[in-house]
């Protein structure tokens, strides 16, 4: 069943005879070595002075210059500390769990260090809040590395002593005309509230105001009309059993993220049962990609839906103004929340007062225990009234002085020119920034605040869930926090490391440093003095108002576009992140870019095309994007499958220009169209001339196309059917009897005794699997994986050792595919009927694999190699020996999952690649134990060989045998889902041996018999409808 | 930096031809600092000889180094005063009560006891109740004796060698040139008297033997012999391909790397003499990948009271002025002020010369090998304890590396790790005792990642 559905990576393959498609399956390198270029052109070719002989004797004396130039070695000089910290073992890792609170992340981490400079972040299994640790987490230890940080405090451009600093702004705020105000992120810290309670007392005249980059202004105000209490509510997925979201990416960064693992719990078939998720979305997310059911709607729309999934549950309705199909769809998803009882929940990402009232009325109609609202979320507590009251008052001059922190408004505020304006006429502008960002530019005062990972800190989490900072290296710079800078200024002599403490003076010394040890710890807020008064107090919303406001049909003129955040780039903070950037897109599989998603019907309807060129490489048309009187030129198109008609998607965070390298100032502003803080806006297109070069992924490393690797079903199927039926092992005819490909009998090798020592597999569940990416950036981190830049990927140059491979598939059932498929006569009419199934997935279906090395036993990549530089290993690991590979490529050629990358560059120190390998600060992330590869050699996963061995040497060290459990990979300790598990197959209790014999196991390309030690786990869907 | 050991094939004949010339300068310097030895040795039997009113310094010398020498020094200030002519300064009852509790003597509010309490920065001298008054008196006598004269001979001994040393290196040089300088002379005056003979021989018309008529010249005759031309080719190209290979073979490996380090530390006194424990300083070994260079804290630790060798240190060719020099440039670097026995907080980190230099795509880790298999750091690091200053004794190539897998027993016994897989692996090599290339020690990535 599963072999029978056909899955495409992009709409090129659907097309009749595409040639790229052909090139791309026949060639795992594409591009020829550019003799031609050279050898081509014989006139040059003549032209020139160098004959073949006077070559060779080049050749050979630079051979012989190289290697006498070789017989002396380099003198490596070794510095000792002078007295050697305690804790501190040169060789030896320590941990530290701290917290990444930066406005838009928050998460308990633990972090990796070597001899004193944090080198990687991982989850921190002991927080109780097990959230958030996503792709963008795992990177940030790489931004604090960034050469383009301030560095010192600054005066009107000019580098000053932090005395002098104080005392200039000592004195400004004291003689200051008009209000003083702080501009802040959301810290969600006691202590620091407590800090500006203390810094308002004593200057008088202060406001603060909170500034949610990317707003969750509705959801707030809805949840404090209702339960007067600015915050969010927290809803634990791990007890739900219907899911159905309205616009809410909650798998990516909606209301702070973090809701995926909980989520993929009840994702995984167990007795029979997993939950059903039901999405109802304009832009083709993250979440919409793993729903059961996913329906296409515009935003507008969405409105509709959510009004009338509120009439049939909680108002009684029997009817809604929706069309026929998606009435349906609503009438049965409202059946099935009636039936789920409290294990179903509703969650919704429309930027509407509203809607989010109805969210929270629906589900304390069903009575969700899914959603808790007593210990609700508070990592967001923006307020987009006061911004916008704050940008009026700074045009109308009654702000005297401005601090701004952790926020870049100059940037990314819609009205950011208004801002900027305003910002220069402010007598005192103080900009606390860690880049000399848009903002920092305009201030009179930058000063230079330190990394999270430089920094002291508490954050509550949730309303009785809280977490500490804690540095983990001395700073970098002349930095000093924004907190510690209000204690100065507020006269107090007293360290914030001091300040945190005394605010949490309840805890006690024990407890104190039992939840600094674990990072995380529960209790309740400290009082925090007197607040700053708020002027905005939300009042009650009468549902019937709301349900009527939603009903009414807002569709307005021209194209609904909804602005989103990429699990890669978020709100744009870590745009100088060069992982981030070359991190693809989950859905997309662009990378270094954001884009105009866009409907397959809409963009014929303006002429816009995507096409691939001959190498892969994807085009796309370029638009003009006009919003009243704001206009975006030339932002690329992207043809997205799924897209809601009628909707376009642009992506937030990028398009930033100051504090950032050239090479990553890439893509467009879309912060300008972002119009009073909401995610939906009416907007025109115009096609522009010109073609966008996308680095886009989706096309590389094509399995010659043997494009069956997926194996899906349906929990129907599943509960019902044999495993014979849908998870059926390839069989082949050994005297004329089906035989299984992996009985002995049938294999051309003779297998090696891995039934002694340790034998490492590595599961893959593409039931748990959301896509997310936190893997890949931890692979990243761990492997030293060098960034290649936007032109190199391009060329399918990208040196992902980990990549997530995205397939669709069309119908919306699995009978449509294969009635289809068996119809089908010849190629040629196949491949008609393939461009038929494009034209009918509007709305494909979506599954998420990632593919690292299968490290086969029967590996094809070790027959081939000329010099025995790849090679197995008795534990199971496919062996890369760096040293011994002389760059034939064909390992690369010969490996049917297309895992091998290319070496064509040095990466490190080299100006071409000007990223963090290329300067000396970018390369102290660099993990000590893994060689950092040079120009010509092959490299691929390793499955974590250091960490498997540093496992083994800890327990001989201690004279114990390993417990299951143990063992992991960087990628399987990234992955808080649970979706990839990594153990020792010969140890009879490891839960990996329970995996390889589940039922849903299966092995890519089975037929081929490679017999890989990377299993995956059949993805089932949940179709059943009410 | 010091020259190479073994590096250089080709430089191998110019040091042969070194030692073989230098040999006899040792040989004449080293009987020189015997002598010096031998003189040293009756100077000080004959200072400790004579005895004292204040008892018996002998065993006064022996009671001092077990209880007195970590704090105090006889002529020099250490972490306590220095302690000759302490008897002028206090009386016999008072220094004997001081010894025996010197904190009651303070807090009973002795003005002298105080006034030396503060002075060496308020640290109590521990209490020696059970000495008796003649042990005490024994202590004194020793450190009363007066201080010892450089011993003359020896002092000589020792400069001479020195000297001598440097003369020989110099003489040696001076030699070689002067005789050479007369060969060629020798050779001049040869070839002016020939000429000047056959001169005279015409001159006086001596019929000179006319040069006799030779066959072929040898080398054409060698030439025209195909077959020993092939054979020598031959020969010759073998020779020079063995030269080659030699020569490619070694290139990278610096087996024998003796650089000369910022501090002259010499492993012989630490680890051969006074035989510290290896991984008593080098204390990373059992845990980490990395021996760790220790830290200068770590040398503190001891050199806090040792401020300078004992005479008996010193060698021929490093005088003790020489190694208490070497001290006091680790004070320098750890900001150690002898004089006010304090820190001063300014420290300059030393800048270590590297030995042993594995290439970045090698992964070594010293804790499997030290903790887990228990080999000895002499197994790879050679005689360490026996190195003035350290070389590099291994090749470090990864034939060595790979031989020793091979042949290395894995010890197993008593470490639970290892039941599981020694009970299957014995069962299927049938052998009782594993090597580490049976466990997996020969895998590729088991050192390149």
């Amino acid at each position: 069943m599963s072999s029978n559905k056909k899955y495409w990576k992009s709409v090129e393959e659907l097309k009749e005879k595409s040639s790229i498609v052909e090139t791309l399956q026949q060639k795992e390198f594409i591009e020829d070595i550019p003799t031609d270029e050279f050898l081509g052109d014989k006139e040059s070719l003549s032209g020139t002075s160098t004959t073949r002989r006077d070559f060779l004797k080049y050749v050979g004396f630079s051979t012989a210059a190289a290697s006498l130039a070789a017989c002396e070695g380099p003198v490596i000089k070794s510095i000792p500390y002078v007295v050697q910290p305690e804790r501190i073992v040169p060789g030896v890792a320590d941990f530290y769990a701290t917290t990444i609170a930066d406005g838009f992340d928050f998460a308990s981490v633990l972090v990796k260090t070597r001899e004193g400079r944090p080198i990687k972040i991982e989850n921190n299994a002991s927080a109780t809040v097990k959230a958030g640790v996503n792709a963008r987490v795992h990177a940030s230890v790489l931004s604090m590395y960034d050469s383009q940080r301030v560095k010192r405090p600054m005066m009107d451009g000019q580098n000053v002593s932090w005395d002098n600093f104080d005392q200039q702004i000592m004195n400004s705020l004291k003689s200051v005309q008009g209000e003083i105000v702080l501009l802040t992120q959301t810290f969600a810290s006691p202590s620091t509230t407590k800090v500006i309670n203390e810094f308002s007392a004593n200057f008088g005249n202060v406001r603060h105001v909170v500034y949610d980059t990317v707003s969750e202004d509705a959801a707030l105000t809805a949840f404090e009309a209702k339960y007067g209490f600015r915050a969010l509510p927290n809803y634990d997925f791990s007890k739900a059993e219907v899911i159905v979201s309205v616009g809410a990416d909650f798998l990516g960064d909606w209301q702070g993220g973090g809701y995926d693992a909980g989520y993929a719990k009840t994702r995984i078939p167990k007795n029979g049962k997993m939950s059903r998720h039901i999405q109802f979305e304009s832009n083709m997310s993250l979440t919409g990609a793993n729903a059961d059911k996913r329906v296409p709607v515009t935003p507008s729309q969405q409105r509709a839906v959510l009004a009338s999934l509120y009439g049939y549950i909680v108002g009684g309705s029997s009817s809604s103004n929706l069309s026929g199909k998606i009435d349906d769809a609503v009438v049965k998803t409202a059946t099935q929340l009636r039936e789920s009882g409290g294990k179903g929940v509703v969650v919704s990402g429309l930027p509407d007062l509203d809607a989010q009232t109805l969210v929270l009325e629906i589900n304390e109609a069903l009575g969700s225990q899914v959603m808790d609202t007593a210990n609700p979320r508070m990592t967001r507590q923006g307020n987009a009234t006061a911004v916008t009251k704050l940008v009026e008052d700074m045009q109308n001059g009654s702000i005297g002085a401005i601090l701004i922190a952790g926020v870049n408004p100059a940037y990314s505020l819609p009205n950011s020119k208004e801002f900027a304006k305003a910002l220069k006429d402010i007598e005192v502008s103080v900009a606390f920034s860690m880049k000399e960002d848009e903002t920092a530019k305009l201030c009179k005062f930058v000063a230079a605040t330190p990394h999270y990972l430089e920094s002291w800190g508490d954050v509550q989490f949730n309303k009785n869930n809280f977490s500490l900072m804690q540095p983990t290296i001395r700073p970098l710079f002349d930095t000093r926090q924004f907190q510690e800078c209000l204690l100065k200024w507020n006269g107090s002599d007293t360290s914030y490391y001091e300040y945190i403490k005394e605010t949490w003076s309840s805890l006690g010394t024990n407890e104190w440093n039992t939840a600094l040890h674990d990072g995380v710890f529960e209790g309740t807020a400290p009082a925090l003095g007197a607040a700053v008064t708020s002027e905005f107090v939300a009042s009650p919303i009468d549902t019937s108002t709301a349900v009527r406001n939603l009903s009414v049909d807002s569709e307005g003129k021209g194209l609904q576009l909804s602005l989103y955040t990429k699990i890669s780039m978020g709100d744009g903070q870590q745009a100088n992140n060069p992982w981030l950037q070359e991190m693809p897109d989950p859905l997309t599989r662009a990378s270094w870019d954001n884009y105009l998603t866009i409907s397959q019907e809409d963009a014929d309807s303006f002429e816009l095309i995507n096409e691939n060129v001959a190498n892969g490489a994807l085009n796309g048309s370029y638009v003009n994007l006009k919003m009243d009187d704001v206009t975006l030129e030339n932002v690329p198109v992207f043809i997205q499958p799924g897209q809601a008609k009628g909707s376009v998607g642009l992506a937030l965070g990028y398009g930033k220009k100051e504090g950032i390298k050239e090479e990553m100032q890439v893509g467009v502003n879309a912060y300008p169209l972002y119009k009073d803080f909401k995610s939906v806006q009416n907007v025109s297109l115009e096609k522009v001339a010109g073609m966008h070069e996308f680095a886009c992924v989706q096309l590389h490393n094509t399995l010659m196309g043997r494009g069956d690797i997926i194996k899906e079903t349906t929990l129907e199927i599943f509960n019902t059917k044999d495993v014979r039926v849908w998870n059926k092992v390839p069989e082949v005819s050994l005297n004329h009897i089906e035989t299984p490909v992996t009985s002995p009998e049938v294999d051309l090798w003779e297998s090696f005794d891995r039934s002694i020592g340790h034998h490492f597999n590595l599961s893959i569940d593409l039931n748990a699997c959301t896509g997310c990416g936190a893997c890949v950036i931890a692979c990243h981190s761990e492997n030293n994986v060098p960034v290649v830049g936007k032109t190199e990927v391009r060329k399918s140059r990208d040196m992902h050792w980990l990549r997530i491979d995205r397939y669709y598939s069309s119908e919306d059932t699995f009978t449509g595919d294969i009635d289809k498929k068996e119809d089908m006569s010849g190629l040629g009419d196949s491949l008609s009927q393939f461009a038929e199934l494009e034209l009918a997935a509007d709305n494909p279906q979506v599954v998420f694999q990632p593919v690292m090395c299968q490290h086969c036993n029967h590996a094809p990549c070790e027959t081939v190699c000329p010099v025995a530089a790849t090679v197995h290993g008795r534990q199971g690991q496919n062996q890369m020996v760096y040293n011994r590979c002389v760059g034939t490529r064909y390992c690369g050629n010969n490996c049917p999952y297309k895992v091998r990358r290319f070496n064509w560059f040095n990466y490190a120190k080299n100006d071409e690649f000007d990223y963090h390998m290329n300067n000396d600060l970018g390369r102290m992330v660099l993990n000590p134990d893994v060689t950092v590869r040079s120009r010509g050699v092959m490299e691929k996963c390793s499955m974590c060989m250091q960490i498997t061995q540093k496992t083994i040497l800890d327990a001989k060290r201690d004279g114990r045998a390993i417990e299951d459990g143990e063992f992991h990979t960087a990628c399987s300790a990234a992955c808080d889902k649970g979706a990839m598990h990594f153990g020792d197959v010969n140890d009879k209790e490891a839960k990996i041996v329970q995996l390889k014999e589940n039922k849903r196991m299966y092995h890519l390309l089975e037929y081929v018999g490679t017999k890989p030690n990377v299993m995956y786990q059949t993805k089932v869907r949940n179709t059943s409808e009410a | 930096m010091k020259k190479v050991k073994f590096r250089h094939s080709t430089t191998r004949l110019l040091i042969l031809s070194a030692i073989f010339l230098f040999s006899f300068s040792d040989l004449a310097f080293s009987q020189e600092g015997d002598v010096a030895a031998d003189q040293a040795e009756p100077q000080e039997e004959a200072a400790a000889a004579p005895g004292s009113d204040l008892g018996d310094p002998v065993n006064g010398k022996s009671l001092f180094n077990s209880l007195c020498a970590a704090c105090h020094k006889p002529f020099s200030k250490a972490i306590g005063p220095a302690l000759h002519k302490v008897t002028d300064k206090y009386s016999r009852d008072w220094l004997n009560t001081w010894i025996r509790n010197s904190s009651a003597m303070i807090a009973s509010g002795d003005a002298q006891a105080i006034a030396i309490y503060e002075e060496y920065n308020k640290v109590a001298m521990p209490a020696f109740p059970a000495l008796t008054d003649s042990e005490i008196g024994d202590i004194l006598a020793y450190v009363e004796q007066p201080k010892p004269e450089p011993p003359v001979a020896a002092g000589s001994g020792v400069a001479a060698g020195e000297t001598g040393a440097g003369v020989g290196g110099v003489s040696n040089n001076v030699i070689l040139a002067i005789l050479a300088f007369i060969l060629l002379m020798l050779l001049l005056i040869l070839f002016l008297v020939n000429k000047t003979l056959r001169k005279f021989a015409v001159a006086s018309g001596v019929e000179l033997p006319a040069k006799k008529e030779r066959g072929t010249p040898i080398w054409k005759a060698f030439v025209q012999n195909q077959f020993l031309v092939l054979v020598t080719s031959v020969i010759v190209l073998l020779a020079a391909g063995y030269f080659v290979y030699g020569f490619f073979m070694q290139v990278g490996i610096d087996q024998g790397y003796q650089p000369i380090q910022p501090i002259h530390y010499s492993h012989r006194i630490h680890a051969g003499e006074n035989q510290i424990e290896c991984k008593f300083c080098h204390s990373s070994a059992r845990v980490s990948k990395h021996s760790g260079i220790p830290s200068l804290n770590v040398c503190m630790n001891c050199h806090v009271s040792i401020g300078e060798v004992a005479a008996e240190t010193a060698t021929e060719e490093y005088s003790k002025e020489f190694y208490d020099n070497e001290i006091a440039k680790l004070y320098d670097a750890v900001g150690w002020d002898p004089e006010s026995q304090s820190y001063t907080g300014e420290t300059k980190p030393v800048k270590w010369v590297r030995i042993h230099n594995l290439p970045d795509f090698a992964y070594f880790n010293h804790s499997q090998h030290v903790s887990v298999a228990q080999i000895e750091c002499q197994t790879c690091h050679g005689p360490i304890e026996e190195m003035e200053i350290v070389y590099q004794d291994a090749p470090l190539t990864m034939g060595w590396c790979i031989n020793c897998h091979r042949e290395t027993n894995v010890k197993m016994e008593g470490n639970e790790y290892y039941e599981k897989i020694h009970e299957e692996l014995s069962n299927k090599y049938g052998v009782e005792e594993l090597t580490a290339a049976q466990l997996g020690g020969l895998e590729c990535a088991k050192c390149h990642y």
